[in-house]
């Protein structure tokens, strides 16, 4: 078998172990909550919609599976590969433990622009919820770059932690917005409307979502596996990767361009949904060990997997009541996040 | 692979750090640059491997500029060993060694066999074999260092950078990595503070204030005169009762 033939069969080797557990997860989205429905139950609707098979299902939860759990547990499952691996591309690149995307005050970001379209009127309803989010994302993102770059970040040591300073600083001035503006033009109703979405939701999510998230999904998951290698050396820092024939400069700005663009898509959809970017890329790690080109699909799909178990979670932990998804994901990934801090440390000794 | 400096100049916010350096490195020679903190050293190291640019000047490997190769050319061509290279990461002694394939790796030419064999070979050349599947954060320095040179030896290159390679280790193992470096069959640039170690490479280049004051064989270039004006010591030769050659004796001016 030549080299070439050997790396398509590993990825295929990938995809049939990677895909069936996404499948899977898929299905258990759309099958539980307030009312469990069986998995044939599910499997028809998707041979009526998908192949015509015109199965009799009853149109109630025909209705509910595939206009409802099936764009969320779908939209679900590529919010959380992106979080995971823009938190692994961001951690490689900064060589900071704690880098996710919220670090980079993306999130923060996103929320002023929600909120300013929302809640202060800001284009004068002609602009939807998602598309303040994503500038207001982008905006915050640009803000923290020129700032970092502006405080000497050229790609030493130090500079990983004059980009998460910044990142602070950014999140620190947007947050400080959104309160500003909730504070000044909001009425109890909005407030309680707007800090719901804050944590993140999955509630509104419809099929038109599913065809934004999943692909920006795809394309962000192909460019960063593509660089898996050039992450890999930068293990000791930008001078060594440079040292190893890595083009360094045009290697960050793609790929803190891509997470930036996969984060302020995926928040303009869902809200912010912390922890994942942080967490996944850990327990990914502690699974397949450090190496990009099997860490890059590992934490994709136990990003993708956890977010589906959290939306479940957050659909039937209060019945009757939907939970925000970021309160599942922070109630989870703390403990989780100190207990890889601990191990972390004691191996490391 | 030979390479060469031409007028050299380097200057960050208005200071200048290197000023007009020329020398040039034959194929399969050992070159030692010494000289005080802040003399240049590891300016030059980064100028001839290309990872900062000359504000004037220029560098020749093998006749070719620099400046004309890509990154990817440059790393097929030199490998360095930086000051102090480390990781949080828990990757394994022979991951780092593997590191050094990258700039011959593809998407079209992906890891073989013949990576493999080479890695195998970097290695065993640094004696870490035994070593191979530990953790980083378990080695000591020596191991480390001694890992950064295999990982140096697997980029296959026709020039080795080594920034101070024995910093920070004891006496037996700045004496096994100097061995290790003496037998490799290539061209080596080497930054050393241990004056009399210097004195074991094929030539010697003193740097002072950014500027070339001496280039030559050891015992001309690290004449007593020279050392005691650059350093602000008193340095004479001496020469122990076995008959060995003669090595540098320091005391304070």
């Amino acid at each position: 078998m030549s080299a070439a033939a050997a790396v398509a069969w590993q990825g295929f080797r990938g995809a049939c172990l990677a895909l069936p557990v996404l499948a899977a997860a898929v299905l258990a989205g759309a099958m539980i909550g307030e009312t469990a429905l069986a998995p044939d139950l599910v499997l028809s609707v998707l041979a009526n919609k998908l192949a015509g098979a015109g199965l009799p299902v009853d149109p109630v939860d025909q209705g509910i599976i595939w206009s409802y759990r099936l764009p969320r547990a779908l939209v679900a499952a590529a919010c959380g590969a992106a979080l995971a691996v823009a938190g692994v591309v961001l951690q490689a690149l900064l060589r900071n433990a704690l880098a996710d995307p919220y670090i980079l005050g993306i999130s923060a970001g996103a929320s002023t622009g929600a909120v300013a379209v929302t809640i202060a009127g800001l284009g004068g309803g002609a602009l939807s919820l998602s598309f303040g989010a994503f500038n207001g994302a982008l905006l915050a993102f640009g803000f923290v770059a020129i700032l970092a770059r502006a405080a000497g970040a050229g790609g030493s040591r130090a500079a990983a932690a004059q980009i998460v300073l910044a990142g602070i600083a950014g999140s620190q001035l947007f947050n400080a917005l959104t309160a500003f503006i909730i504070a000044k033009s909001a009425n109890a109703d909005q407030a309680r409307g707007i800090m719901f979405w804050l944590m993140g939701n999955l509630s509104g999510v419809r099929w038109p979502d599913v065809w934004l998230a999943v692909p920006l999904a795809l394309a962000g998951w192909v460019t960063c596996r593509f660089h898996a290698r050039a992450l890999d050396a930068f293990t000791f820092g930008s001078d060594s990767a440079a040292s190893l024939g890595i083009p360094v400069r045009r290697v960050q700005v793609v790929l803190i361009f891509a997470t930036a663009l996969m984060t302020a898509v995926m928040v303009s959809i869902v809200g912010s949904i912390g922890f994942v970017g942080l967490v996944i890329p850990h327990a990914a790690r502690f699974l397949v060990g450090p190496g990009h080109r099997r860490l890059m699909p590992a934490a994709a799909l136990t990003g993708a997997v956890f977010l589906i178990a959290a939306d479940i979670v957050s659909r039937i932990i209060i019945p009757g009541q939907v939970l925000p998804i970021g309160v599942v994901t922070a109630l989870i990934g703390a403990p989780s996040f100190a207990v890889i801090l601990v191990r972390g440390q004691r191996t490391a000794r | 692979m030979r390479i060469e400096a031409r007028n050299l100049s380097f200057s960050v916010r208005g200071k200048t750090l290197l000023q007009d350096v020329s020398l040039a490195v034959q194929p399969g020679e050992t070159l030692a640059l010494v000289g005080p903190n802040g003399s240049g050293k590891s300016t030059l190291m980064r100028l001839l491997s290309g990872l900062a640019k000359p504000s004037n000047g220029e560098v020749l490997l093998a006749d070719q500029p620099l400046a004309s190769l890509t990154r990817r050319e440059i790393a097929q061509r030199i490998a360095i060993v930086e000051q102090q290279a480390d990781t949080a990461e828990r990757i394994t002694a022979r991951s780092v060694v593997e590191l050094g394939r990258t700039p011959w790796l593809s998407a079209l030419k992906p890891w073989s066999s013949e990576d493999t064999q080479m890695v195998d070979k970097a290695l065993h050349t640094v004696d870490m074999e035994g070593f191979a599947r530990r953790e980083w954060a378990t080695l000591s320095g020596g191991e480390r260092q001694r890992l950064h040179i295999a990982r140096a030896l697997a980029q296959r290159p026709g020039l080795l950078l080594l920034d101070e390679p024995t910093n920070h280790l004891d006496i037996h193992h700045q004496l096994s990595i100097l061995n290790c470096i003496r037998n490799l069959q290539v061209t080596t640039v080497v930054a050393l503070h241990d004056l009399n170690q210097a004195l074991t490479c094929d030539r010697v280049a003193v740097l002072s204030h950014g500027r070339l004051v001496a280039i030559g064989a050891p015992g001309e270039a690290l004449d007593p005169e020279t050392v005691s004006g650059i350093f602000g010591i008193k340095a004479r030769w001496v020469r122990d009762g076995e008959g060995a050659d003669p090595f540098l004796s320091f005391q304070l001016a």
